[in-house]
């Protein structure tokens, strides 16, 4: 397990539990005392440390190296039941970008989210979960043919940014997610976006125009990376603290702001401490909601969706 | 004691005194430097005479050649930008603002209008550049919602000038989801069957290629912009290689599919107004007041 910088009391601590159990093995010593003493101050340490979480050690919480990503919550929410589909019928498939039919609980769901990679080898393979414009295709298929069987969208979000590359710009990365993002508007079926780790600008929301939008809550969305944002506005690097404070990326500022609709708890210390807990926790937050809009009739439901959108922005 | 001490008075005023160029006799084009008289670089739409470079021109300009004889009723002319996020970079966004406000005489980077083009009633948008870099926040998103509105009640076609740097990053998750909004509205005015003709003018990127200005029934550019989704820096450094020559213009969009056509701003307003006559059924619109 990786630790953040953050983190380190923490990881202090279960050095210190790993060691009295060590010693006790060695040399017979009974150290239940002392290592109840530490699992103790372990949760007390950790209570503290994630209850007061700033916003850029959230950035961090949602980029952690063993935090679960989209593939491995539909495998797990779908319990293996899930028939991955791919292409865009045009170009290629795209594997940053995944998607396919799955049956959550007694749901046929389509789902579609960002991959990464889980190591060096695969995050190339992934592309990082920067998706190309026929990633952006792919998705809208899978949506229309949800939208045809009348079946919910579940999108898993999860992205440094759409691709900026020079082929992605040749075959329209700035049309492919506006297309999708106009399409998504008025979709005839409920869509409900999940944001489960980075939300990065359009490369999110080409994705994420749904009926309810959700964060978990480590994780963070906003218009551009606070990497970004200091390096444009401070004309620097080191700003990336300050930027991710001013940009309110947090899933709390984002639900305060009426940008999205919700926010997910995730295990204390996040969801890699606890995977499993994770996905159980989603996935019946995702029954709940598509419960919910399964009742609402879909003339009903876009004028809703979109209606919510437009509601968005302050002005004098 | 330095080496190089000014002898004689020259050159004396402080830089902090030095007052804006005002208005000149003379236009000197950016690209070909060739050089002519401001009035008649107007009377030329503000495209050098030479080497035909448009130069980046704001809504007013537009709308006095777009709107049959300039005429039209601005809409939402006094809506200004909040501080949702009380944001604050090396300045403060209200500080950044107010001095944008006062610097351009503008109260934001879009300016939206009805009238008439060949007599045909519309509603135009456009954008202007000098404004923050003609980023789209709150202000911009609810200006063209407003103006889609006004199409929509009165059934008359909507046509949208972008000139955009992107999303305004000071409103950040506010000014990402003028994208959705707009988006929404469009998809509105495409059910109701109402054209929309996108124009992508110099530069046109980021946020606003990512949604309303790729999302036109047709889209058209002028000549050379740059229109892209990622900014070529950022291409560049992805890449680590140069970029190839033309990489981003009108003339790679229209190559890539990406444009129906390029059209120099002399040609635009009779382009449109065909377009619109082959698509449009004037005896929907219903007269605004």
């Amino acid at each position: 397990m990786d630790y953040l910088d953050f983190e380190e009391p923490i990881k202090e601590i279960l050095d210190q539990i790993e060691k009295a159990k060590e010693l006790e093995g060695e040399s017979q010593v009974n150290m239940a005392k002392t290592i109840k003493e530490l699992e103790k101050k372990l949760e007390s340490t950790r209570k503290n440390i994630y209850k007061n979480l700033n916003a850029w050690q959230r950035v961090q919480l949602s980029r952690h190296p063993q935090r679960p990503y989209t593939l491995a919550y539909i495998e797990a929410m779908t319990d293996g039941q899930f028939i991955e589909l791919h292409g865009d019928r045009n170009v290629k498939d795209d594997k940053a970008m995944v998607g396919g039919w799955g049956m959550l609980g007694d749901e046929p769901v389509m789902f579609i989210g960002q991959q990464k990679g889980v190591n060096t080898k695969m995050r190339q393979y992934r592309n990082f979960g920067m998706a190309n414009p026929e990633g952006y295709r792919k998705a809208l298929r899978l949506m229309k043919m949800a939208e045809k069987f009348n079946r919910p969208v579940v999108t898993l979000i999860d992205t440094p940014g759409a691709f900026p590359g020079l082929e992605a710009e040749e075959r329209g990365q700035g049309e492919a997610i506006a297309r999708n993002i106009y399409e998504m508007s008025k979709l005839k079926t409920p869509i409900i976006c999940v944001i489960i780790g980075e939300g990065a600008s359009g490369g999110a929301l080409g994705i994420g125009v749904g009926d309810k939008v959700l964060m978990l809550e480590n994780t963070w969305y906003s218009v551009i990376s606070p990497e970004s944002c200091s390096s444009i506005l401070w004309r620097s690097w080191d700003y990336k603290e300050q930027a991710a404070e001013a940009l309110k990326l947090t899933a709390e500022d984002m639900l305060k702001n009426k940008l999205i609709d919700g926010i997910i708890k995730e295990p204390l210390g996040g969801a890699h401490t606890d995977p499993k807990g994770m996905f159980e926790i989603l996935k019946n937050e995702l029954l709940k909601n598509i419960e919910q809009l399964k009742k609402v009739e879909t003339d009903k439901l876009i004028p809703k969706r979109m209606g919510k959108f437009e509601k968005m922005g302050v002005t004098n | 004691m330095g080496w190089f001490v000014r002898n004689k008075e020259g050159i004396t005023t402080k830089t902090e005194d030095k007052k804006e160029t005002p208005e000149g006799l003379w236009y000197k084009c950016k690209k070909c430097k060739v050089i002519s008289s401001v009035e008649d670089h107007a009377e030329n739409l503000w495209v050098c005479h030479n080497c035909g470079f448009h130069e980046r021109v704001n809504a007013k300009e537009y709308f006095s050649f777009l709107f049959d004889e300039g005429k039209f009723t601005e809409l939402n002319a006094k809506m200004t930008s909040a501080d949702p996020l009380k944001f604050e970079d090396k300045k403060k966004y209200t500080e950044r603002y107010q001095a944008t406000v006062k610097k351009t005489g503008l109260n934001d980077a879009v300016t939206t209008g009805y009238g008439k083009m060949e007599g045909r009633d519309v509603v135009i948008a456009a954008m202007n550049f000098n404004f923050i870099g003609g980023s789209m926040g709150s202000v911009v998103g609810e200006k063209i919602a407003k103006a889609i509105d006004h199409a929509l009640k009165y059934h008359k076609p909507f046509i949208m000038v972008s000139k955009s740097g992107g999303a305004r990053m000071m409103e950040a998750a506010f000014s990402l989801m003028q994208l959705a909004k707009t988006s929404a509205k469009l998809a509105q005015l495409g059910d109701a069957g109402i054209p929309y003709v996108s124009v992508l003018t110099d530069p046109t990127t980021g946020g606003v290629t990512a949604s309303y200005a790729m999302l036109g029934d047709i889209n058209i550019g002028e000549p050379g912009a740059l229109i892209g989704f990622a900014g070529p820096r950022v291409i560049k450094e992805t890449i680590g290689k140069d970029l190839p020559e033309g990489f981003q213009t009108s003339e790679f969009l229209l190559e890539h599919g990406f444009l129906d056509f390029i059209v120099e701003r002399k040609d635009m307003k009779a382009k449109i107004a065909a377009f619109l006559k082959m698509v449009h059924n004037e005896d929907k619109s219903k007269a605004s007041k």
